[in-house]
């Protein structure tokens, strides 16, 4: 085959995007924008780095503060969330053996969050509005700052994608607990208090003997632990955004609405009650259960410990609701009961939480010794290391006497933040997704191992040697979200630049891997509506 | 006495020790995934020591770090202790403002920064010459942020917002607006 060719059609002309169901095509519509939205985070990220080595001429502060604005939105929610939507809307049928409840519904969050995020991440370039992710009262409404009209704009683009992701959370719980035409009354209420956990005295404290067989797969209910925090952490955003779009809508109005009626620590305090639902609930819960599906699939066995990893997923749940105060250390006028309580000891859970879900996960994998190094396993290895590293390294700043000196530093945001996103979360993605990759395209074969293998090794090395520089450079005292003039943590800014090369380098390997493997028309062809009317996920053998 | 800066080398070479042995386990674990040898899983036993290894290192982290942290106990019983100096300061529309043009006090002496922010969210962060950082603590208006601190070496120290206030505060900058001297 030419090379044009394959660049037309695919690796061996194998994938026919007209074979494709409408469940296929809508996991593949996630997962294809979300690889480029992260893509585009990435050259954010990249050109952040580059400016924290030398400010790029003709570029000013409010230019980089916008990037540092989309660039954790693009990541976590036009990326991050597309991938694990699409793969959950996908595997929670395929888990259950009964269609999605609406396939329509799927597609609306499809749209929602592609274009919600189109629409945020062009006003911030276009308005440079900047307050971002934490939107510390009053900043988000400070209009001697930003344009009000700007900022209306990318709220507005936020609340889309909440919308889709509200959409997302209906669909998973509908499909969960309803009854397809023609099957037997699904009992609905005991179908979600299994999924979400609230029946587990029955599964932990009756007899073996007497224990009913729980009535949703592990995998199963972690998606739905995670969709509750999904939830809550919409609401807690929607609600936020409607609070500021009502300041923003007063100041285009010619009213100035006084921001002092609006207590910034308590609102502090709310915000990142909902924010680290994100972080701390939603992302460690989606990730242990990525890590048992994962590693069951690969093994072909059960699960090690399979109660006790269901119980710490539903531990991991109540945890992830009472751990926010490790947000407010360096919070002086923050009640010391809730630093202590909340921000040290509850948060100190995780570790066991997430310590429990790598031990079980690398045990299961053991327990089927000798197995074939696939590129599914070894990301899947690279995952486990990323929150390996980075779960620590978060229990170590969620200390009262630590965090004096940690916060807001390089440290937080390399060792912690980019560590446990790009090798913890992102690898574990790219496991799902060579895993689903000949399944959800009736068999196309991957175009180069060897460009597989790069794609490996150097967004791995890429992303703990920048996580590793920043934190150096975070420990040397240099903060995060700011602007060094002087070139004084140069030596390792350079290095973290190095590492955010590979790791871009690896993102254009495994991109040109892709588009090899699909060809271009087939990659349009997921866009087109599907030819086979159908609920099914697979289509029918011929 | 213990300076922030021995406690970050600590720290360092406690993560970085912490760093090596996990990287090599998975490489360990990753090379013998794959080869053929004894399958076995953990015993019962040795699961529950493992969970309970893991409560006692989160749990004793933060033990540790309260009884041999000097700032701690100071941070924790601030509203008892009577500081032997107390600077008052402002922030407002991206600056600050100092009781005095040049704050000083002694090594050893407690000091009390108490900060207020008229406008926005900031920080107050406290920095070496070399640009390291002493201790921080946000900004937060219509709420009383007060820090308290004992420096442990004599010199001059930066003053600077370590929390971002929109782009007109990104350079919040005060040199030598502190001296501690012997
Ligand atoms: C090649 C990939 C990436 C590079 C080179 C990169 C680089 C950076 C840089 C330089 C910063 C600013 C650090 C500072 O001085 O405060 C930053 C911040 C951040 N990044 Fe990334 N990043 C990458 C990927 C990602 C992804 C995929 C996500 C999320 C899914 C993400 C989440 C964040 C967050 C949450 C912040 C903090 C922003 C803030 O402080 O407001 N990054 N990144």
């Amino acid at each position: 085959m030419s090379f044009i060719d394959t660049f037309l059609n695919g690796e061996q002309r194998l994938f026919k995007p007209n074979s494709l169901t409408p469940m296929q095509k809508l996991a593949l519509r996630f997962v294809v924008v979300g690889v480029l939205y992260y893509g585009l985070s990435a050259i954010e990220g990249m050109i952040m780095r580059i400016y924290e080595i030398q400010p790029i001429p003709g570029w000013d502060s409010e230019h980089f503060f916008a990037i540092m604005t989309a660039h954790p939105f693009v990541g976590i929610f036009g990326s991050s969330y597309s991938i694990v939507f699409g793969a959950f809307l996908f595997l929670v049928p395929f888990l259950m053996k009964k269609p999605l409840w609406s396939i329509k519904l799927g597609n609306w969050s499809f749209i929602l969050i592609t274009f919600g995020t189109l629409t945020f991440w062009l006003t911030g370039f276009i308005n440079h509005y900047a307050p971002l992710y934490t939107l510390y009262w009053p900043l988000p409404a400070d209009f001697s700052q930003f344009n009000p009209l700007g900022g209306a704009i990318f709220i507005l683009g936020i609340a889309l994608v909440m919308v889709g992701t509200l959409f997302f959370v209906f669909n998973i719980f509908k499909t969960i607990a309803y009854t397809p035409e023609g099957w037997e009354k699904v009992p609905a209420k005991a179908m979600l208090a299994s999924a979400t956990g609230f029946s587990w005295k029955e599964s932990i404290f009756r007899r073996k003997s007497k224990r009913r067989d729980n009535l949703v797969s592990l995998p199963v209910a972690a998606i739905a632990r995670g969709s509750v925090d999904t939830f809550l952490n919409a609401i807690i955003i929607t609600f936020t955004g409607v609070l500021i779009l009502v300041y923003m809508v007063a100041a285009l109005l010619g009213y100035d609405l006084r921001e002092s009626a609006i207590d910034a620590l308590l609102y502090k305090n709310w915000f990142w009650w909902g924010l680290d639902l994100i972080a701390d609930g939603l992302v460690l819960i989606f990730v242990a259960g990525t890590w048992y599906l994962l590693a069951m699939l690969i093994t072909g066995k059960d699960l090690y410990m399979a109660r006790i990893a269901r119980l710490a997923l539903w531990v991991e749940m109540i945890v992830s609701w009472t751990v926010w105060s490790h947000h407010l250390l360096a919070d002086q006028a923050q009640p010391v009961v809730l630093k202590i309580v909340s921000g040290e000891f509850v948060t100190a859970f995780e570790l066991i939480t997430q310590g429990l879900a790598f031990f079980i996960t690398l045990i299961t994998l053991w327990s089927a010794r000798p197995l074939k190094m696939t590129n599914e396993l070894k990301f899947l290895l690279g995952g486990l290391l990323g929150f390996g590293l980075a779960v620590p390294a978060g229990i170590i700043q969620a200390d009262i006497g630590l965090n004096r000196i940690l916060h807001n530093t390089q440290w937080i945001i390399g060792p912690h933040v980019h560590v446990a996103i790009l090798i913890g979360l992102v690898m574990t993605l790219y496991s799902a997704i060579y895993f689903l990759l000949p399944i959800l395209t009736n068999g196309a074969k991957l175009y180069s191992q060897k460009l597989a293998n790069f794609h490996f090794w150097a967004h791995l090395i890429g992303g703990i040697g920048m996580g590793a520089f920043m934190g150096m450079a975070g420990l040397k005292g240099m903060l995060r979200r700011t602007i060094y003039y002087e070139g004084e943590f140069n030596l390792y800014m350079i290095l973290a630049g190095i590492c955010g090369a590979l790791l871009i380098l690896a993102f254009l390997a495994f991109l040109y891997n892709i588009i090899m493997t699909l060809g271009v028309n087939g990659l349009i062809g997921i866009f087109m509506p599907s030819k086979l009317k159908t609920k099914a996920l697979l289509p029918e053998e011929e | 006495m213990v300076d922030s800066n021995l406690v970050l080398n600590g720290q360092t070479i406690a993560y970085t020790l912490y760093a090596i042995v996990i990287i090599l386990l998975m490489a360990w674990f990753s090379y013998n995934i794959t080869r053929p040898g004894k399958a076995g899983v953990l015993s019962n036993r040795l699961f529950a020591i493992l969970v309970i290894f893991l409560a006692v290192l989160g749990v004793s982290l933060h033990i540790a770090t309260s009884m041999t942290i000097p700032w701690v106990p100071i941070d924790l019983n601030r509203g008892d202790i009577t500081p032997d100096k107390t600077f008052e300061i402002t922030v407002a529309d991206h600056q600050f403002h100092f009781p005095e043009e040049k704050m000083v006090a002694r090594v050893g002496e407690i000091v009390l920064f108490d900060v207020k922010s008229e406008d926005l969210t900031y920080g107050f962060g406290i920095f070496r010459t070399d640009k390291s950082m002493v201790c921080q603590m946000q900004v937060v208006p219509g709420h009383r942020n007060d820090l308290m601190w004992r420096f442990e070496k004599p010199g001059l120290y930066t003053v600077r917002s370590t929390e971002y206030s929109g782009p007109k505060g990104h350079q919040m900058i005060v040199k030598d607006v502190l001296e501690i001297t012997e």
